[in-house]
């Protein structure tokens, strides 16, 4: 590659490498061009004559024989000389037009190549570099000079406090004027102040007297300064206890530092086990002497092991997993060391169930010894032995029941009201206790036939313990339940939610209209219907969600939806279905009795139809097209630079091939994800508001380079209406406040509190007023 | 560590046990006398060099007193006060102010007035811009304290219905708080029996002093409700579909059969709007003086009532449109559709700004709460819905109702009340920006005809519903909010008040395209401007630039202080430059080449044309 830098136009580049002999026609080629050039008046300007170019002739043409001379020989290199001033000089191109050689960068390198000679030339001059120069000794004028600028800048430099102070200010008004001190405070006023009549000379003769203050009744800063003062040893003392403090603390992050830095993993693993063991054996201490501070270790330990799972790696995806995955194979250690690392994962996410289990046994047996133990016990040990009320989900729902249950005993009610009430109270509770057990074995889907078989040990259960009318009561209780239950299943499975309602609605309204007249019996009445909707609720509550889910996603099929699909879609419209159908649970779905309508059957029935016809999944369905239609629509096009006929046949009824197209298809841009990409019910316009964006900044001002950091300090609003008064003015007040009609004079050391104790410094200030 | 000296008795008796222990203290008095016998020794200063140390102190202080203005923690009391000045400002006898310095500021009303979202993690800054931060932040915490403290002058305090020993409020009846309430109170709960025009649209003014109400059989009626003096009262004799006051109480829009019609409060007609007819709904966004319209056509028309102009006109594609609520935050329209979707708009953009699948059947109520956090939505499903209307636009509670709720209505302090058939409920959350629980109701009634229209009134705790048998004015405990802005809806305002403050509002007029989803994206910069303009000065830069300098401008992502660095070392980068072609310049080439190549075919350029070949083959 050779650059030629003959011609000022632009860089003319050769690629591919040239042996010198070529380099050297190149140049010779060049030659003639300029010869042939020489005759055009483009590359000179105007003003060049003719003789001038006949003497260039001439030089040209002993460079010529030059060039010729060079051929056969090693390339010897010319000294390039100016001799004379080429038309242009320029700082970014090197003109080589004295010499009229060609500058060819092979020249440039050879010389890094060999040639020991060179190598200590630059030894040389590596030396001479080395060496300092001695400066110059300053002339008599600049001493003064220099002299005479430290002194100014010293002096000047007392004013750049007050310089900065200004720059600072908040507002600055002019013309300065020195601050009026403000009525000094009647302590000043009153030290100043002498007893003049006689009476007053009295008074104080007799405080002096009595040693008694005057003014202050208390101690005197002095006297407090020697009181507060520390004795010389209390000094040295405390001085030595925080050095002590520092040493310690220094050696400390040291050793801190040192063992952060140990890459060793065999010593992380020991200092692991041993902290472990240490662990253990402090636990096992703790449950000899105090069992419960232990559980709150374990419980401790509990946490920890749900913290670990949460953020526990893919178990065999890590780097090091993976490395001994390879390994295996092979090696004995690694696949042990691969198992038990299996194991330890195993054993993190294992619950420990078996602490829980028997604590609540225990409140089990509890509850059988005594029935009738008031709920709030029962309740706070339920809460209390379950760290976490999520994971415990089916048990969680029995604790809500128990404080909704608890509730309505707390509710001010008539006594005669709440007696039956609370007996029936004890009975649903050993029951639920019962089921519990049960359902630790049967899956939560059989829950409701189970229930019909664990109603005869109930009723048993509470046949030993109390009187039979408990037990009739309960019977009705555990028919209802059933049938509440029962209802709630099928609810469940009925793709419309309501139709429970509208049929509990009907024998709760049959109940109400006598009542409707007569107001505290019907409040009476809603009562025990809240209850039982609870009761109904809860049931369904338990269901697990995993349960619901699968009850959704038998469902699905059995919907309008049934036309396969793209899988992807599908997955929305269940998504969608699941907000749009679960998530209003049914639980919710307590009719408050006063505000069931009196319904015929014929208007329910027509209710019903309306209902049928509008809750299709078309609405979702529509709602999801018209989303992928606003994706499509806000995405970049792509566009097509394919032309049909280049580079193959064109015509009708021929189109170009698939490679071409690709070739030619310039990709639209991936704008940036959607907000709404995770939001499955709703369509996000993404275009911008033009005309609000007119109203926006553009700019940053100066010291900010990035949007985030302008955008704090305009977040907050100045405004009357934002702001108090007085911050809204002191937020817009001027920088500047000028006092119309007055002359606006220099600074002066006097205004700012110096003294203007040396002339030099006043003739300085005077010179340089600003 | 400095500490304030004890007052009263505590004192002498510390005294004594110090004296005891070391030296006994000097009393000033005897100053004069010791003076010129501890003239060498380290002796107490004098009382003229005291006052002038004490004098810097003072600045200081107060900026240790600034910076800790508030305490983070909520319940400590405040500390600075003991950190200020040891009581140099003591009074003659003695006495010292037990609570000197400003009073404390409790957090969370401070937090309220905070304005700066700092959740965001700012990139990392330099010292110059981070003090502009820090100044700015100082600022907003001293505008923050002070507003937190004016909070004082807020002197009513919010309240609601309590039962007794968990005593349902849902079971109290209006006649019970009416017979608890003074009498003033009572006052305000009232029926109007008109049966005879049919089921009522009803409004309230905006400071909640006047009730306009519409029949469907043209009865239209204003009033001042509290002094229950009618303004006006006329028959349209056409049906009235919706009522709404404009920004004052003096003009009304009244949506009648065919178009739409102004009065004033004299009940005579101003003006007809032709251009909007057949219109279901009216609302009106009061600080962009814009009247909002949905018609039966399936337009949203927009009518800027202050000069009389419509700003714009939406078809909405979805139909007839009956039903529209506004949300007061940000002055989006939202639309209830029978698809189940409610749409968001603004008179800005020809499309909704948001879309909202919310029920399976069609949507029959709609209502945003004041703060915009929450919008309540009914639907033919019979299902009451609470959604997030911060971003997410998720249900966060949904309830189904027995015979569903066909209007909806939020009160100042976010209780919810619903409409159905002939009964209303009112749920009640926990605070104000919370979302009203759906378990229980807070209060029920029923009413003599099935509800038509459903409004709170403001700064009143009261509820308006107009049905098919009048107009019932209910207590509501606790809807409203209890202090008004006596300077932006003085419900006790004269009308030369009104004159004045209509003036105000006036200048004070939002223009409707600055409706918007986020109206605080106002205070953000025009990000994609702003990089096409750094662009394009960069772009301005390169071209100024000779040739060889351009392969350091590359106008890819250099910010403005790279770029100034890197000007001045251009020189010394020279060298390197001319070994290898400006890479700069290189780009523009290949940039170049593509254009060319198709306007002069590949046989011009041969290295291009056996690339492309090479494509093709």
């Amino acid at each position: 590659m050779s650059l030629s830098a003959s011609a000022p136009g632009p860089c003319e580049i050769q690629a591919g490498e040239m042996s010198s002999s070529r380099a050297a026609k190149s140049s010779l080629l060049a030659l003639n061009q300029q010869g042939e050039l020489e005759d055009l008046p483009r590359d000179y300007p105007l003003s060049t004559s003719e003789d001038e170019g006949d003497s260039g002739g001439e030089r040209k043409h002993q460079k010529l024989l030059e060039a010729i001379s060079s051929l056969d020989g090693k390339n010897r290199r010319k000294l390039a000389e100016r001799s004379e001033a080429s038309p242009k000089v320029s700082e970014f191109s090197v003109n080589s037009e004295g010499s009229g050689e060609k500058l060819v960068l092979s020249d440039l390198l050879e010389p890094v190549k060999t040639s020991s000679s060179l190598a200590a030339v630059k030894k040389q001059l590596n030396r001479v570099k080395s060496k300092k120069t001695v400066e110059l000794p300053l002339h008599r004028e600049e001493i003064h000079r220099e002299v005479a600028f430290n002194k100014t800048s010293q002096v000047l430099s007392k004013w750049d406090p007050v310089a900065q102070k200004n720059w600072q200010a908040e507002q600055l008004v002019f013309p300065l004027s020195k601050q009026q001190s403000i009525f000094p405070p009647i302590e000043h006023v009153v030290s100043g102040w002498k007893a003049r009549t006689p009476l007053e000379q009295e008074i104080f003769n007799l405080l002096h007297k009595n040693k008694q203050p005057v003014t202050d009744p208390l101690l005197t800063p002095t006297e407090k300064a020697s009181l507060k003062a520390m004795s010389l040893e209390e000094v040295k003392m405390r001085r030595a206890e925080l050095q002590r403090a520092r040493a310690l603390q220094s050696y400390y992050e040291a050793r801190a530092r040192r063992e952060k830095k140990i890459k060793s993993k065999k010593y992380h693993k020991l200092l692991k086990k041993g902290k472990a063991k240490q662990a253990l054996k402090e636990f096992e201490k703790l449950r000899k002497v105090n069992p419960a501070a232990a559980l709150e270790e374990l419980e401790k330990l509990e946490k920890a092991r749900m913290m670990e799972r949460m953020s526990l790696k893919p178990q065999n995806s890590g780097k090091w997993a993976k490395s001994k995955a390879v390994m295996a194979k092979y090696d004995l250690e690694a696949r042990q060391a691969m198992q038990e690392q299996l194991a330890r994962n195993k054993e993190l996410m294992q619950k420990i169930q078996v602490a829980s289990e028997s604590v609540e046994e225990e409140g089990g047996a509890e509850e059988e010894g005594e029935p009738f133990v008031p709920d709030v016990v029962n309740e706070v040990q339920v809460k209390a032995d379950r760290p976490n009320p999520w994971m415990f989900r089916n048990h969680s729902g029995d604790t809500k029941e128990a404080e909704v249950q608890g509730d309505p005993e707390e509710l001010a009610e008539p006594a005669a009201q709440e007696a039956p009430e609370s007996e029936e109270e004890g009975p649903v509770v050993a029951e639920e206790i019962l089921l519990k057990e049960f359902e630790e074995r049967r899956s939560l889907r059989q829950k409701s036939g189970l229930n019909q078989i664990a109603k005869p040990v109930g009723s048993q259960e509470a046949k030993d313990l109390s009187s039979q009318e408990v037990l009739s009561e309960l019977r009705a209780l555990s028919q209802k339940l059933n049938r509440e239950s029962h209802q709630s299943r099928k609810q469940e499975l009925s793709s419309t939610r309501t139709v429970l309602a509208v049929q509990r609605g009907e024998p709760s309204g049959e109940e109400e209209e006598p009542l409707l007249l007569q107001r505290p019996q019907r409040a009476r009445t809603l009562d025990e219907l809240e209850e039982l909707g609870k009761e109904g609720c809860f049931q369904n509550k338990e269901l697990p969600r995993a349960a619901v889910e699968g009850q959704q996603l038998e469902r699905n099929p059995s919907n309008h939806l049934g036309v396969p699909k793209e899988k992807k879609r599908k997955e929305q419209m269940t998504d969608l279905q699941n907000l749009l159908t679960t998530k209003s649970p049914s639980m919710k779905s307590l009719a408050v009795p006063t505000t069931v309508e009196e319904l015929e059957d014929e208007e329910r029935d027509q209710r019903q139809t309306i209902k049928e016809a509008f809750a299709g999944d078309d609405v979702i369905r529509d709602f999801l097209k018209e989303k992928r239609e606003a994706v499509e629509a806000s995405k970049p096009k792509d566009v097509d630079l394919t032309l049909p006929g280049w580079g193959e046949w064109g015509g009708v009824g021929l189109k170009p091939s698939a490679k071409k197209r690709r070739r030619f298809l310039i990709k639209g841009p991936e704008g940036p994800p959607r907000k709404d990409k995770n939001l499955p019910n709703v369509i996000l316009k993404e275009k911008q508001n033009i005309h609000a964006v007119a109203h926006q900044v553009r700019m940053l001002p100066y010291p900010f380079t990035h949007h985030q950091q302008f955008e704090r300090t305009i977040q907050a609003p100045i405004g009357s209406t934002w702001d108090p008064q007085r911050s809204f003015q002191k937020l817009t007040m001027p920088k500047v406040v000028t006092k119309p009609g007055h002359i606006i004079k220099p600074i002066k050391a006097e205004d700012v509190g110096y003294r203007s104790s040396s002339r030099s410094d006043l003739s300085v200030v005077q010179r340089n007023p600003k | 560590m400095e500490t304030v000296p004890k007052l009263g008795n505590n004192v002498p008796p510390k005294k004594d046990k110090l004296q005891g222990k070391k030296k006994k203290p000097r009393r000033y008095w005897e100053e004069e006398t010791t003076q010129t016998a501890a003239g060498a020794s380290p002796g107490p200063p004098r009382k003229r060099k005291r006052n002038r140390e004490l004098r810097p102190q003072k600045p200081k202080n107060t900026h240790s007193t600034k910076k800790s203005r508030i305490s983070k923690k909520p319940q400590v009391p405040k500390k600075p006060r003991e950190r200020r000045s040891p009581g140099p400002q003591r009074s003659l006898s003695g006495a010292q102010d037990p609570f000197t310095g400003p009073a404390p500021v409790p957090v969370e009303v401070v937090q309220k007035f905070c304005r700066i979202d700092k959740s965001k993690k700012l990139p990392r800054s330099e010292t110059k811009i981070r003090s502009r931060l820090e100044a700015a932040e100082a600022q907003e915490e001293e505008i923050s304290v002070k507003a937190a403290r004016s909070e004082l002058l807020l002197a009513e305090e919010p309240g609601f219905l309590e039962g007794e020993d968990g005593e349902d409020t849902a079971k109290i009846c209006q006649a019970d708080i009416v017979e608890a309430v003074d009498i003033a109170s009572a006052a305000k709960h009232f029926d109007l029996n008109l049966r005879q025009f049919g089921p009522y649209r009803l409004n309230y003014s905006r400071t909640g002093r006047h009730l306009a109400f519409g029949g469907r059989r043209g009865h239209v009626a204003a009033l001042d409700w509290v002094t229950k003096k009618l303004m006006c009262e006329i028959n349209v004799m056409e049906a009235v579909r919706d009522i709404r006051f404009l920004h004052s109480e003096a003009l009304l829009a009244v949506a009648q059969n065919r178009w739409l019609h102004i009065y004033d409060n004299q009940g005579i007609e101003l003006h007809c709007i032709r251009r909007c007819d057949r219109i279901t709904q009216l609302e009106f966004l009061p600080f962009h003086f814009l009247l909002a319209t949905a018609s039966e056509t399936g337009f949203l028309t927009y009518l800027d009532v202050s000069v009389g102009k419509i700003v714009a006109a939406l078809n909405a594609r979805a139909g007839r449109l009956n039903i529209m609520t506004q949300n007061p935050y940000n002055a989006v329209i939202h639309l209830g559709h029978s698809n189940g979707t409610v749409s968001l708009w603004s008179p800005a953009m020809k499309e909704p700004l948001a879309k909202i699948l919310c029920h399976r059947g069609g949507v029959r109520a709609v209502a945003v709460d004041s703060t915009g956090t929450h919008m309540a939505t009914s639907g033919l499903d019979h299902q009451l819905k609470i959604f997030d209307l911060r971003g997410t636009f998720q249900p966060l509670s949904a309830r189904t109702l027995p015979q569903g709720a066909g209007h909806l209505a939020f009160s100042q302090r976010g209780l919810l009340a619903a409409g159905m058939g002939d009964v209303v409920n009112i749920w009640a959350g926990q605070g104000k920006a919370s979302p009203p629980s759906l378990e229980q109701p807070y209060l029920t009634h029923r009413l003599s005809g099935h509800v038509h229209g459903l409004q709170f009134c403001p700064f009143e705790d009261v509820l308006g519903v107009g049905h098919s048998g009048g107009i019932t004015s209910m207590l509501v405990p606790g809807a409203a909010e209890p202090n008004f802005d006596g300077l932006e809806s003085n419900p006790y305002r004269s009308r030369k008040q009104r004159q004045e403050w209509e003036v105000k509002a006036l200048l004070e007029k939002v223009p409707a395209e600055l409706i918007c989803l986020d109206p605080r994206a106002l205070a953000e910069v025009d990000v994609i401007s702003l990089e096409q303009e750094e662009k394009e000065r960069l772009e301005r830069l390169v071209r100024s630039r000779p040739p060889r300098a351009r392969a350091f401008l590359t106008p890819t992502s250099c910010p403005h202080h790279v770029l100034r660095s890197a000007v001045p070392c251009l020189g010394s980068l020279f060298q390197v430059s001319l070994l290898s072609p400006p890479s700069g310049l290189r780009s523009r080439h290949q940039a170049s080449l593509p254009a060319k190549a198709k306007a002069e075919g590949p046989q011009l350029y041969s290295k291009s044309g056996e690339e492309e070949e090479e494509g093709h083959g």
